[in-house]
This record gives C-alpha cells, structure tokens and sequence, in this order.
C-alpha cells in the first residue's frame, strides 16, 4: 500500500514534467498544442539519436536537443501559431493537430515501427535505486524526473513573477494589442514563451526514454495525460499542474488494482469526474445555486 | 434607401440551385441502379466514399456550423461497429443491428454531450479524444470482443456474398442520403438559422435569443447518431471488428482533412471533400507513411492558406450556390454593375 502511494507520486512526477509545457502554453498563448506529444516523442528519438550513434549519453545530449527544440518552438511560434492564432481560437488545434499527424509519420518512416528506449544508454543508472526504508526501494530515474518536474515548475513561476521578460509575456497573454502600446514586442515575447515551453518537452523526451519505450506513435497517450494532468490541476496554475499529474497517478493505480486493464480507464474517468465537478461549481451550476440557497455567496 | 428597399429581394431557391438539387437526385437514381451494372470491386469502393461523405458531412455539421472542433469522433465510430457486433451476437439481423446501433449511439451521446459542450476550443477538441479513449478501453473489457483480437460479424454469412454486396451497398447509399437529406432540413429550418447565427457570431446570437447550448447538443447528437452509423457500415464491408482500428484516431485525422479541403461550414464542401479524400486515397494509399504525411501537411496549408477550402473559394469566385440552406439578399442594381 505505501509503495503504491510512492509509486504513485513518483509517476506523477513524470505527468507534472510532460505536462508543464503544455499547460505553459495553454496559460500564457491560450493555445492547446496538439502536437505536444508529438514533439516530446521527437525529442526522444532525437536523443536516441545521438546515443546509438555517436554514444552521447542522452543527458549530455540534452545539451544539444534543448537548444533545437528551443530553435523548433520559435520557428513553430513564426510559421504556424503566429498566423493560426489570427484566424481565431480554433484554427490553432487544427494546424498543430495536422502537424502532428505530420511529425509521427515522418518518425515511423525514419525510425521505423521497432520501439526505442533511452535506458540502456545511461549505464547502471537505470535499475539502481534507494531504499527509502526496509523493503521500500524507489528507482533513481523515477526521484530525478519528480525533482526535475518541481524544478522545472518553480523556475518557469519565478520566471514569470520576478523578471521584465515574463512580464512581458503575461502582459501579452492578457493583451496583445495593448501590450505593443506599451513597447512589448508581442511576438517576440510569445516565440519566447513557445521556445521555453519546447525546452520543457526536451527533457520530458528524455524522461519518456529512461522511463520505459516509446515508439513513433506514442505521442498521443503522452498528449492525453499532460492535458488530463493540466486540467486536473486547473489551468493556469503550474504548481496545480504537479497536483494533477500526482492525482492522475493515484487514479490509475486505483484503477489498476480494480481491474488488470483499470489503469489508463481509471485516470480517464477521474478526468471525467473533474469535468463533472466543475460544471458543478460552475456560475449556474447545481453547486453555485447551493451556496447561493444557504446564503455563502452574495 | 426606400428605393433601394424595393429593389431587393430576399431568395433561397435560385435557378443554379434549383438544378442542383434535380442533378443531385439523378445521381443518387443512377448510384441506386448502380448494382445492376458496375462490378462487386467498384461497389464495394462506392460503399467506402459513401461512408466517407457520412463521416464529413457530419464532422462539417459539428465544426462548422457547431464550432466545435473535435479530435474524438471516432468515440461514436468505434461505438456503432461494436453495438453492431452486441446486437448481431443475440440473434438480431445484421443489417437490422446497424440501424439499431446508430440509434443507441446516438442515445448514448446525449449525456456525453452535457458534460463535454461546457468545453471550449482546445479543451473540447482533446476530451473528445478522452472520451474515445474510455469507450475503447471499456470495450475491450466485453468479453466478446475478446480484446484486441477483435471478433467478425458472423451472422453475415447468412446471406450469399453476392446479395450481400448488394444490400451493404444499398443500405450505405440509403444511409447517406438519408443523413444528408436530415441535416440539409435540420439546417433550412428555423434551428437552423440559429446554428449559423452562432457559427458566425455566438454572441451577437445570444443577444437575439438564440440558445448555443441547446442547438450544439442538437448537432453533437445528430454527428455521433450519423458516425455511429457510419461505424456500423463500415463493420458490414469490413466484416472484422477490431476495437484498435475502430477506435482510432486516424478517422478524425481523415474527417478533418475532408472538411478542410472541400471547405469548412459548407455542406457542398463537405461531399466535395470526401470525393477528393476518395481519390487521394484510391491513387497514394499505396505510398503509405507518405500518404499520411502528405495528408497532415496538406491539411495545414489549407487552414492556414485557404480556410474556406475548395468549395468556398469556386463559390466565392463563381458565386456558385447548390444547396440553399441559408437566404441570400439580392440586389438587383449590384448585379447591373
């Protein structure tokens, strides 16, 4: 039982970290990327990459695939969002939906339908582990994406509270046009903010590898959690995304020890569940009525 | 001004309109008698454009009148094949159970519908994918489907192969133009004109009265109702159900490049784009990565470059118009200029 709970916590690291360039984006551009799985599996072949061939240890590599996926988010940013973006809220989730219908198949016609792993490419760092307290081990890989997720969460909050550029880039998700009254380059402020959230998706292609295999195709069920992750939490809110990603685990264990196939149905139907409560609480919902019937709310 | 009142007329038929709709008739007469002459290969081709006129037809009913972009119609799919296969597997005729089956879908994403439409943009698009998903997952628990193995629509072989081309093919072109004919009055009506109301400016059509709730949960009935019984054919011609392939989420990727194409809130656009998917299919299928590849691409250029598609670009053009389910102002003294 408390394994499970560790374990769980532990896997919610690992949805928080997928999650945070989704829910980045989906905060400050209002965009949705359909694409974000897509683009992570692509980081995981890219360093996949660089280990089977010129045996770079995918977290030397991470040096170089930050940089590209960076590179990837601005041109992303310039070439499709920019222009999507214009045309209207929907038109965003139809161009990043193509383009990752796009990046999958071009994945399988280069890397073929063989699934790829990053663990035997990081040494004995894949299997060791700690012994949190008689019998209870904990898998380092597993410790070192929950911090990489807290660190990665924290430092995109600090980002955005303490400096001038994540000022600039919240004043740009609130308003565009007034924020280039006030000398913001609103494009430039929201290519950054797409380049951040890319580097994000770097290392959760990394923590996709060392965690277990990915193939060609993986992106979607890694879309589904981090956005399943990011509501849960409640959008806007990075830390809440960390919350999430923790519940979402903790549903899927539920799940996996109602049923052998309850794992992905349980967090799917917590997901629902959220939905629920919120139409609840929501302004005319049943709850928003209750409180206004027993006088809490004005 | 009152001079120019006078001069205008509000229209919905025209000439062009008119022949439209008696050139449309002759060519579902001529597909009806198609079984009398074209070979089992070319009906059985016939029978998937068909499904794929169905399938963007009412992905186009959802997206473009609705303005709700979804990445999960495929939920209702997967969901007509297998109420098809549960229905078939008690005793009842296949062809009976396909029917049966859009209905039930159709039931079934009703309550779907009450907690998904408060949704918006993105949010929708991926829930709907969620929602597919737990379908998936919890047909995989029917111990009839045994799992991914899937399970074949057995009671089929009840009738001969010949007449059974025959009937999927006539039931699927009955189908289609039933579905077609549905949502051509259900858009003429006065819903109707809310739903393009709110298509073109929700809110200005919240301002005059018009529900968005109640007229979406009407088309996001109506689309799973339609693709529930496109499922349910596609499993009559394929005859194997395999939750995998049903559930996928590659029809949403072949819906959305059909509407994109032909042309997004147009009901010509819709047909127009599915015929094009049917011959993209039938000529680069054969390449396949690529073909997908091109696909994807091919439906970002055309959101990006023409979002109003093929048919909206030769009706803005030409100022074609075939299928009137909206008015049009006419002022003779523009037309003289």
């Amino acid at each position: 039982m408390t394994n499970q709970i560790i374990q769980a916590i532990l896997l919610g690291g690992y949805y928080a970290l997928i999650a945070c360039g989704l829910s980045f984006m989906f905060s400050v551009m209002k965009i949705i990327n359909l694409a974000h799985g897509s683009l992570l599996v692509f980081a995981g072949y890219l360093l996949w990459f660089f280990a089977e061939h010129y045996h770079i240890s995918p977290f030397v590599g991470l040096l170089i695939v930050i940089p590209v996926m960076m590179l990837i988010g601005w041109a992303l940013q310039a070439f499709l969002l920019e222009k999507s973006a214009r045309g209207g809220e929907l038109l965003p989730i139809l161009t990043t939906f193509g383009l990752a219908i796009v990046i999958e198949n071009l994945l399988f016609e280069h890397f073929g339908a063989n699934t790829r792993s990053l663990a035997p490419y990081i040494g004995d760092l894949s299997w060791e582990s700690w012994e949190l307290f008689s019998g209870f081990y904990v898998g380092k890989t597993s410790v070192y994406i929950l911090i990489a997720a807290i660190v990665i969460l924290g430092s995109l909050q600090l980002f955005m509270k303490k400096t001038a550029l994540g000022r600039q880039i919240r004043a740009t998700a609130h308003d565009p046009d007034t924020a280039g009254i006030v000398g913001i380059n609103p494009k430039r402020a929201s290519a950054i903010a797409t380049a951040l959230a890319m580097s994000t998706v770097a290392v959760s292609g990394l923590a996709l590898g060392v965690r277990g295999v990915f193939d060609a195709y993986s992106g979607g069920p890694q879309l589904l959690f981090a956005f399943e992750a990011t509501i849960i939490g409640g959008v806007g809110s990075l830390w809440g995304t960390l919350i999430g990603g923790i519940i979402l685990a903790f549903a899927q264990t539920i799940g996996a020890n109602i049923h052998p196939q309850g794992f992905l149905l349980g967090g799917h139907i917590l997901f629902i569940i959220i939905l629920l409560i919120r139409l609840i609480l929501a302004k005319g919902g049943v709850g928003h009525r209750l409180k206004f019937a027993l006088g809490v709310s004005k | 001004m009152s001079q120019w009142a006078k001069n205008v007329s509000i229209q919905r038929w025209t000439p062009s309109s008119r022949r439209a709709v008696m050139v449309a008739g002759v060519v579902l007469l001529v597909l009806a008698l198609a079984p009398l002459f074209a070979s089992n290969g070319m009906l059985d081709r016939l029978t998937a454009l068909f499904i794929y006129v169905i399938l963007a037809a009412m992905w186009n009913a959802l997206a473009g009148y609705g303005g709700l972009i979804s990445v999960g119609q495929q939920a209702f799919f997967g969901l007509g094949a297998y109420f098809t296969i549960r229905l078939a597997n008690v005793g009842l005729d296949p062809f009976i159970s396909v029917g049966l089956s859009a209905v039930i879908v159709g039931v079934i994403s009703y309550p779907i519908s009450l907690i998904m439409l408060r949704l918006k943009g993105g949010e929708f698009a991926i829930g709907m994918w969620v929602i597919a998903s737990i379908l998936h997952l919890m047909v995989n628990l029917d111990g009839l489907i045994q799992g991914e193995t899937g399970i074949s629509l057995v009671s089929l072989n009840h009738y001969d192969s010949g007449s059974r081309l025959t009937i999927i093919y006539l039931l699927t072109l009955g189908s289609m133009a039933g579905l077609l004919t549905l949502l051509f009055f259900v858009l003429r009506s006065k819903t109707g004109s809310a739903i393009q109301a709110i298509r073109d400016d929700e809110e200005a059509a919240t301002s005059i009265g018009v529900k968005p709730e109640k007229t979406k949960r009407l088309l996001f009935v109506i689309a799973a109702f339609g693709i529930g019984a496109a499922g349910a054919l596609w499993l009559t011609s394929a005859t194997t159900f395999l939750p995998k392939t049903y559930f996928s989420v590659q029809w949403s990727a072949y819906m959305i490049f059909m509407v994109l194409v032909g042309g997004i809130g147009k009901f010509e656009g819709a047909i127009l784009g599915a015929i094009i998917f049917f011959l993209v299919e039938t000529w680069f299928s054969s390449t396949g990565v690529w073909y997908l590849v091109s696909l994807g691409a091919i439906a970002i250029a055309f959101s990006l470059f023409l979002p109003k598609g093929i048919w909206g670009e030769l009706e803005r053009r030409f100022n074609w118009r075939f299928l009137p389910v909206g008015y049009r102002v006419e002022d003779p003294k523009k037309e003289k200029q």
